[in-house]
């Protein structure tokens, strides 16, 4: 056995054909929607894209390259889509819509159960800073993963402007809403109870914050969050949401979406509208995005940016069952009819067959290889004689 | 029909406290619940299923997804940092961490050692403390270390004191408190939304009326 690193994984045929079928659904509704897609390097500066990209420092796989700079496998697509959008393509201040299917690596260190190089199928959505924008792409998220046929999948949506603003509305200071939103990273809302409760707040302001835990659900939640804020802090973003929703009410996806205010995300370059999707079957979200107003600045471009991010292991997870792959048929040829079965190959491919051509000669166990494929036509000998067995 | 929900439960000191928690809570379990040696345990007129794990593997099941909810202490929780939903504090299962040793003796000034089953708190705490020392990952029994020279400190759950009174080592600094928690993986928290509030619900009202029972 020849071992590979932590967390690499190989894709054998039948897979391929699955990850195949899957990424080419989703890329034909992208282009349906006439998002463009690009390709970037898989090799980016430590310094430059590293370091915008919103994974963990000790998740980089890092290089050094001929002159020591140190570089990085890209972690995820939306930093290097930045770069090139900065510098490259946002010419005209026309909003961009790009798209991208492509590996990304993240060292895993704990165990396995996780790849460390997976395939991520996203769009990007550039310099259109309006609640249509996001509304866009969760509603071509949705559309997407209808495409690959998949049906028992949410989306949950969250807003971190607001989140950020009603704690520093109630809490006064950067610092005390920011030691109150690392439980919510942490997930911990048992720590958040208590911190809470700790805190020298009036008993309104506590409640205020500890009812925030439940800004879960469907529509109602808006209504809710508005009758939590004060002061008209965290009221455009709540404003945003039910914008939001509207817009996908429009698309007629409404039914595929909650909003769960208490989502933060670990990519820390998210600025308003963030989102996760799950499905069913699978632990982990197949799916997250949400926009990302401040990373463009980091090249040089102050404008508005939304996207999201498929991962397709975890959608075929979700999938369950392996695609059929197509019927392979073998011709078995003896070089006296090599050329009738070369016709014949030619012929059935043009119909769009998939047909294999073996030489009888190359073959040491016959029946495994008949046992191989959906069919077998034996061109043996001469013409019109079967072969002996 | 609700959804069926599976519920990681730690073997061990915890369960039996965990398993009178959801009686109390109103969810009927078998009589043999407890006595079984199933690792698997469904409950199907409660549509849920039971799977028993040791305590510090309950976090991987909820993690990857394979149990919606956990019963997890909070001493594994930190040692772990599972990416998991903390919604609840059971309240069962008191203990605390805390580092303990030989009396009136000092740590090595060139390498102190630490034995633990819990290296990252203990790493963390020292760090934090300002100390260099070294740790060494023990799986039980942890108050062996000191008694044979292996290490001069050990960090490890306390909950009476008796273990270590009885192996002659004293108790030299409380680290954390320790109870045991509910737990649940961030899909299941989304896609099973209302069969775990319901839970969450039903278990909160038992504990808050224990709280107010034992004040």
């Amino acid at each position: 056995m020849f071992e590979k690193p932590l967390g690499m994984r190989d894709t054998l045929p039948e897979l391929y054909e699955t990850k195949d079928h899957v990424r080419s659904s989703i890329e034909e509704e992208m282009k349906r929607w006439g998002y463009q897609f690009i390709e970037t390097p898989a090799l980016e500066y430590y310094e430059t894209v590293g370091a915008a990209s919103a994974i963990l420092d000790q998740q980089l796989f890092k290089l050094l390259d001929q002159q020591g700079h140190t570089l990085v496998l890209r972690p995820d697509m939306t930093a290097p889509i930045a770069r090139v959008a900065a510098s490259k393509l946002l010419k005209d201040d026309m909003p961009l819509r790009l798209a991208y299917s492509a590996n990304v690596y993240r060292a895993q260190q704990r165990e396995g159960g996780r790849p460390a190089e997976f395939e991520q199928i996203g769009v990007e959505c550039i310099g259109d800073g309006t609640v249509s924008a996001d509304g866009e792409v969760i509603a071509l998220m949705i559309s997407s993963i209808k495409e690959a046929g998949l049906a028992d999948f949410q989306v949950s949506v969250g807003h971190i402007g607001f989140v950020q603003e009603f704690f520093r509305e109630i809490l006064g200071t950067e610092e005390r809403a920011n030691a109150l939103m690392k439980f919510l990273y942490e997930k911990n809302y048992v720590g958040y109870r208590e911190h809470v409760k700790s805190l020298s707040l009036s008993s309104i302001d506590k409640q205020r914050l500890l009812e925030f835990l439940q800004l879960r659900g469907g529509e109602e939640v808006i209504k809710l969050a508005f009758k939590l804020i004060e002061n008209g802090c965290g009221a455009e973003a709540v404003r945003q949401l039910r914008q939001l929703w509207e817009t996908i009410s429009d698309y007629g996806e409404e039914a595929s979406v909650k909003f769960d205010l208490t989502l933060v995300s670990h990519m820390s370059y998210y600025t308003g509208i963030l989102f996760e999707v799950y499905a069913g079957s699978v632990g982990f979200p197949i799916g997250n995005g949400g926009r990302y107003d401040l990373l463009m600045q980091k090249f040089g471009k102050t404008t508005g940016a939304t996207g999201f991010a498929l991962r397709l292991d975890r959608m075929i997870e979700a999938l369950g069952t392996l695609e059929k792959s197509e019927p392979v048929i073998c011709i078995l040829f003896s070089d006296e009819r090599r050329k009738e079965a070369f016709e014949i190959a030619k012929a059935k491919r043009a119909d769009g067959m998939r047909v294999v051509l073996q030489d009888i000669n190359g073959v040491n166990n016959v029946d495994a290889c008949t046992n191989k494929y959906a069919d077998t036509i034996f061109l043996l000998g001469s013409a019109g004689r079967r072969p002996s067995s | 029909m609700s959804e069926l929900v599976t519920v990681a439960m730690p073997k061990g000191r915890i369960f039996e406290e965990a398993v009178e928690l959801l009686r109390m809570a109103g969810y009927r379990l078998p009589p043999e619940f407890e006595d079984s040696r199933k690792l698997i345990i469904d409950v199907e007129e409660e549509r849920m299923r039971f799977i028993l794990a040791k305590p510090m593997d309950v976090l991987t099941y909820v993690e990857h997804g394979v149990a919606d909810l956990g019963i997890a202490g909070k001493d594994v929780m930190l040692e772990e940092e599972r990416d998991v939903y903390e919604l609840l504090d059971l309240k069962i299962s008191h203990c605390y961490l805390a580092v303990a040793g030989l009396p009136n003796t000092k740590m090595n000034d060139v390498a102190p050692k630490i034995a633990t089953k819990y290296p990252n708190v203990a790493a963390a705490y020292f760090r934090e403390q300002g100390e260099q020392v070294e740790i060494i990952k023990l799986n039980g029994s942890i108050e062996l270390a000191p008694l044979i020279g292996l290490s001069d400190r050990i960090v490890d759950i306390v909950s009476t004191g008796r273990t270590l009174k009885e192996n002659g080592l004293v108790e030299y600094e409380r680290i954390v408190d320790i109870t045991s928690r509910l737990v649940v993986n961030p899909v299941s928290y989304r896609m099973k939304d209302e069969r775990i509030s319901e839970l969450v619900e039903r278990l909160s009202t038992v504990i808050e009326g224990e709280a107010v029972r034992q004040p």
